[in-house]
């Protein structure tokens, strides 16, 4: 069974060629096939982890795909609890999202192209989780970026659209920049990409210390710009213009995972590199600060959901960079499926009210009941409370800021505000009276195929979570781990300050919203410069701009400008030096050299005109001359 | 095999031009056929020299030796080894592309063919030459059609550009030629056979070799072209007819990439490791600058011709490193990653020239701002267009990215900023490339240009070939390393010995 897992990645991928070349032009059967081939995939993954449930050893698969005489890069697959767990939520997500899009995309002219697109992706990122070799790794990486410019940019008649696809891939182009260097530092250093083999050379100090670091910090760097951690974030909350079932599975639940997933699966490399685990921890956790820091006072539905998404990336992070890899894994896995709830519940909002603006909302609850519960689920799953998803996996990553107590307050207090902005954007949205009646009057809930996942979704927002409670015998902990299995232990502590701490958030928010007990707006005015801040999201977009972008395009002006004045004026400038040189020398020709030859001619003609003169053919000039001659030697004779 | 394949591949087109000077000037139609169907011959052959060629060692193979110039022992000697036979299919491939491209061409059309067809024989000679007169003959033959080609057939600045191309070609030329001379005299016995210089390589005086390395280097750079000997490129490109911007960014770039290889490398040893350095910073000068310059430009046509100079700053970094490991293995990664540049640029910006030309075609302009959601109007060509951009900026599945990050691994190993530095390239480029993709294909669709077409079957059968090979060698990198990879090792034994 093992050996044929390939087929997971490579169905939806022959999907995605099946649609782009032959069944563009029927709908349904596009979406068909798409759907079934990931559906296949969900099925085999599922048989995949009850086969790693009950023997836990790696499985791994490799042929030579470049072979060179220093170096040799392969292509094949490794199979262990990682993979498993990631292959579960990719394929759950990547099935449930696409269900959803039957009724989301339904109508739109594109329709066949956005499955194609959807099936290259789930190909793309089954493929990165699969993968045995970091460059293997950095292929996928970079087609789920493909994809996920593909998509975000749907829409591409919008501006908004297109330039946030190109903003994107670019950005996360730069964290590329320090992985290509990481790849490179492998490839010198360790001299293989194989995963297995550089973890057992960095956990066995094979190569300096330094080095090792200094990879390890690299490599992070990938991760920055895919999982968008500070300071790589700003492109994520405007990949949002992309469908929402796209947000839901590409920017929430799967890719934006894949920085995580790397950094989990590179365990081995943090774990002996102390320097870089600090590194790693820090960005995690300033991430997930600034993150909901901004998310408090965004207005677009799918925006708060996007800065929610950033912070929690940074969790996980920071739990990974803490030595935490059961804290990490396990929240990636519970976020993937309530973050993937809340952003489809967004878009069934949005599908019913048409806009995506929150103040325009309320009391929606009446009309998409079943969108609310489900947003409502979720909402108190990311909240953390007792006995959701959410509440377990948050646990362990607070529990893993034990014995670093910077880490712990900054981790409450995000959860704090993590309750906070999630229930102000449900009492907005659901509750209270309609602030826009005639979209209110007009909304209604979605269809059976936007609403079944959700539901599914639910109750994996409820129930995922739960393999990690700490009293089963065999629990998360047990299976993926790294170094060696533990039992989770119950941390009460823990457990009681974060079940206060997203009560008190969610109690602020209700007498902020619901009761109206404190104003909003007061609040707003009276740390106007805090609110602004935040609201403006720290300027970030502005100061990149400033700093970087216009910089480089003048500066790409000014080298056109010093390629076409200075490089070709130089060979331009001897082109026309070389003609005028041939200009003077034909002067010097005409006037000097033809003078000369002319003038030696002139002076003859000169000379002979002269002499000429004493040759006149008359005979009595003749006879004068004569005379004169005589006179003159005859007076010369006497004197 | 006693078939003279070399001499026919080299030499059909040759005929070719003979066939299409004896038709009627006329019957347009005719003559363009007769070219293209002509241009299959060599491209037929060049597969089955492909399949044939016994990749496992480095010996010239094929090869076809008479005395031509007895008194000063010059031949005509042709052979071919990896760095040729991948040429002569990529030369091959993409006069066959050329002309399938050319059908729009009106004016003077039998003399357009004969042109290029006399075009094709010389780029194919170079390849397989290996005695250095022929060699050079060939280099020179090249120069005629081409400056013809863009002088009569071009663009508005036609004149200006095919001087400029001349000129500067001929400048590099009269270098290579003094070389020439220079190694022929310090040979013992006086020889021009390329096998046998090569062979003579360490023994020449040091300082000659850094001398003749340098001559050899400017002939080779302004084909590159590496900066600043670049300003020829934009020119020519622009100004030349599509499918002349095609075989000039496809074959006669990779032309001084291929002389460094074959040339300069094996025969001078201690010139080559005294400029390595050199050439890895003007490679690396070269993909930045390009990739900037690349960024300003307005017209489409002039950004796909910087991003030239950009992609092979990649092929000359890779060219800049080789050594023998300490248990003795070569490094070939980074040489690899070059050559695997040179033919996959060959498809990549040959598919970007071919595919600008379609555009300019029907809309008549190349301004980018000009443009404007195309996507909606042209989607098939959209489609093709945005998948070589995707090429063309690296990304994994495409021939590129193999290409690029083999030289950057290989060349990490000994110049660690420099490569550093190269790794920047790639962000740069998918800025540009993203911004152009942005401006032509997306956003708005621009009602002006309702009346475009879409790109037509002929078109697409030129371009699809050049599709398959890029996904083809990005998905099956031992294709082509397969073919290369001994050539390759011997290159890097005769430059360090």
């Amino acid at each position: 069974m093992l050996e044929y897992s390939w087929i997971i990645p490579v169905l939806p991928l022959a999907a995605f060629l099946v649609i782009l070349l032959f069944t563009r032009e029927n709908r349904s059967l596009s979406a068909a096939l798409s759907i079934t081939a990931i559906a296949i995939g969900f099925v085999y993954a599922t048989l995949l982890l009850f086969r790693q449930i009950g023997d836990n050893t790696i499985f791994e698969m490799k042929y030579g795909w470049i072979v060179f005489p220093t170096i040799e890069i392969q292509i094949g697959i490794l199979v262990d609890s990682l993979t498993t767990v990631m292959l579960m939520v990719v394929t759950i997500v990547s099935l449930l999202v696409q269900i959803y899009s039957i009724g989301y995309m339904h109508g739109d002219p594109r329709y066949s192209r956005f499955f194609s697109y959807l099936s290259l992706f789930t190909f793309a990122m089954l493929g990165l989780v699969m993968a045995n070799n970091y460059f293997m790794l950095l292929i996928f990486w970079e087609l789920v970026g493909l994809t996920s410019y593909l998509l975000i940019g749907f829409w591409f008649e919008k501006k908004t659209a297109s330039d946030a696809g190109k903003k994107a891939f670019i950005t996360t182009r730069i964290g590329d920049f320090g992985f290509g260097i990481g790849i490179c530092m492998l490839g010198l250093y360790f001299g293989t990409f194989n995963y297995l083999d550089v973890f057992h050379m960095a956990e066995h100090s094979v190569v300096p210390a330094g080095i090792l670091t200094l990879t390890g910090i690299l490599l992070f760097c990938g991760a920055i710009g895919k999982s968008a951690q500070f300071p790589l974030h700003v492109w994520l909350p405007d990949a949002m213009e992309g469908p929402t079932p796209v947000s839901a599975l590409i920017h929430a639940a799967t890719m934006v995972a894949a920085g995580v997933y790397m950094v989990a699966r590179s365990m081995a490399i943090f774990a002996s590199s102390p320097d870089a685990a600090v590194v790693v921890a820090w960005i995690g956790i300033i991430t997930a600060l600034l993150a909901a820091t901004i998310a408090l006072t965004q207005n677009d539905i799918k925006r708060i959901l996007a800065y929610s998404t950033v912070s929690q990336l940074g969790y996980m992070i920071m739990a990974l960079g803490l030595g935490s890899f059961t804290a990490g894994t396990l929240h990636l896995m519970t976020h993937g499926f309530f973050k993937a709830s809340l952003f489809l519940c967004a878009g069934s909002v949005i599908h019913a009210i048409h806009t995506n603006d929150i103040q325009f909302m309320g009391g929606l609850r009446r009309k998409t009941p079943i969108t609310f519960w489900s947003m409502l689920i979720a909402s108190l799953s990311i909240a953390g409370i007792f006995p959701l998803s959410g509440f377990w996996s948050k646990d362990e990553i607070i529990a893993a800021t034990a014995g670093h107590p910077v880490f712990k307050v900054l981790t409450l207090l995000v959860a704090f505000m993590t309750a906070f902005y999630m229930f102000r954007l449900i009492f907005l949205t659901f509750f209270g009276e309609p602030r826009d009646r005639k979209a209110y009057d007009h909304a209604h809930e979605s269809p059976k195929t936007m609403t079944t996942p959700l539901i599914i979704l639910s109750v994996l927002s409820i129930c995922a979570g739960w393999v990690a409670i700490p009293w089963l015998h065999k629990g998360y902990s047990m299976f993926a781990y790294y170094h060696e299995p533990h039992h989770a232990h119950a941390h009460w502590d823990v457990m009681i300050t974060s079940t206060i701490v997203a009560g008190a958030g969610i109690l602020l928010a209700w007498l902020v919203y619901q009761k109206k007990l404190i104003s909003a707006d007061m609040i707003a005015r009276k740390f106007k410069r805090l609110y602004t801040l935040s609201f403006r999201k720290f300027y970030f977009d502005e100061i990149y701009d400033a700093i970087i972008i216009k910089p480089i395009l003048g500066f790409a002006d000014y080298l056109w400008g010093f390629d076409n004045g200075l490089i070709d004026g130089i060979v331009n400038g001897l082109a026309s030096f070389t003609l005028w040189l041939s200009r003077v020398k034909l002067w010097f020709d005409l006037h000097i050299i033809d003078g000369i030859v002319n003038g030696l001619g002139y002076s003859i003609w000169g000379i002979g005109a002269i002499i000429r003169q004493f040759q006149t053919g008359r005979v009595q000039f003749y006879g004068v001359i004569i005379m004169v001659g005589i006179v003159l030697m005859l007076v010369i004779r006497i004197v | 095999m006693d078939f003279p394949i070399l001499s026919v591949i080299i030499f059909s087109p040759l005929v070719g031009m003979l066939v299409i000077m004896l038709l009627n000037k006329e019957r347009h139609q005719l003559i363009t056929w007769v070219s293209t169907l002509i241009s299959l011959i060599p491209l037929a052959l060049s597969c089955i020299l492909w399949a044939y060629y016994d990749s496992s060692t480095a010996a010239m193979q094929f090869t076809e030796r008479y005395t031509w110039i007895p008194s000063l022992s010059i031949q005509y000697f042709l052979g071919v080894d990896g760095l040729s036979v991948p040429m002569i299919f990529l030369t091959a491939l993409l006069s066959t592309v050329s002309l399938l491209i050319s059908f729009h061409i009106k004016e003077r059309v039998k003399e357009y063919f004969a042109f290029f067809l006399l075009l094709e024989c010389g780029m194919l000679g170079v390849f397989g030459a290996l005695d250095f007169f022929l060699f050079y003959v060939f280099w020179e033959i090249m120069l005629v059609p081409m400056y013809f080609l863009i002088g009569v057939w071009g663009g508005p600045r036609k004149e200006y550009a095919a001087i400029k191309f001349f000129l500067f070609t001929l400048f590099g030329s009269v270098f290579m030629l003094v070389g020439i001379l220079a190694l022929y005299l310090s040979s013992t016995p006086h020889t021009l056979d390329m096998l046998e210089l090569i062979k003579q390589g360490p023994a020449f005086a040091h300082g000659l070799q850094v001398v003749v390395w340098f001559f050899f280097f400017l002939a080779f750079a302004i084909k590159v072209p590496i900066f600043p000997f670049h300003t020829w490129l934009p020119d020519a490109h622009v100004e030349a007819p599509t499918a002349v911007s095609i075989i000039l960014a496809g074959v006669l770039l990779k032309m001084g990439a291929y002389g460094f290889l074959r040339i300069s490398f094996p025969m001078l040893p201690y010139g080559t490791n005294y400029f390595a350095p050199m050439l890895a910073i003007l490679g690396v000068i070269s993909i930045i600058y390009g990739a900037l310059v690349s960024m300003a430009q307005k017209d489409l046509k002039k950004l796909v011709a910087y991003s030239s100079v950009s992609h092979m700053g990649f092929c000359m970094l890779g060219m800049s490193v080789f050594f023998i490991s300490t248990e003795g293995s070569p490094h070939i990664t980074a040489l690899a990653g070059c050559y695997y540049q040179m033919f996959s640029h060959g498809l990549i910006t040959g598919a970007m020239f071919l595919l600008v030309g379609v555009l300019y075609d029907r809309a008549h302009t190349r301004e980018i701002a000009a443009f404007g959601g195309l996507g909606v109007k042209l989607p098939v060509f959209t489609a093709i267009m945005v998948t070589f951009s995707m090429a063309s900026l690296g990304l994994p599945g495409m021939s590129g990215f193999i290409a690029e990050f083999m030289v950057f691994i290989g060349a990490f190993a000994k110049y660690k900023v420099l490569t550093g530095i190269a790794v920047i390239g790639v962000v740069l480029t998918a800025g540009y490339i993203l911004r152009m993709v942005q401006r032509i294909f997306l956003g708005e669709f621009n009602t002006k240009w309702d009346h475009l077409t879409e790109i037509n079957a002929r078109e697409t059968i030129a371009v699809v070939p050049l599709l398959i090979l890029t996904v083809l060698l990005g998905v099956l990198p031992s294709l082509l390393l397969g073919q290369i990879s001994a050539t390759l090792e011997n290159i890097v034994f005769l430059v360090v010995r």
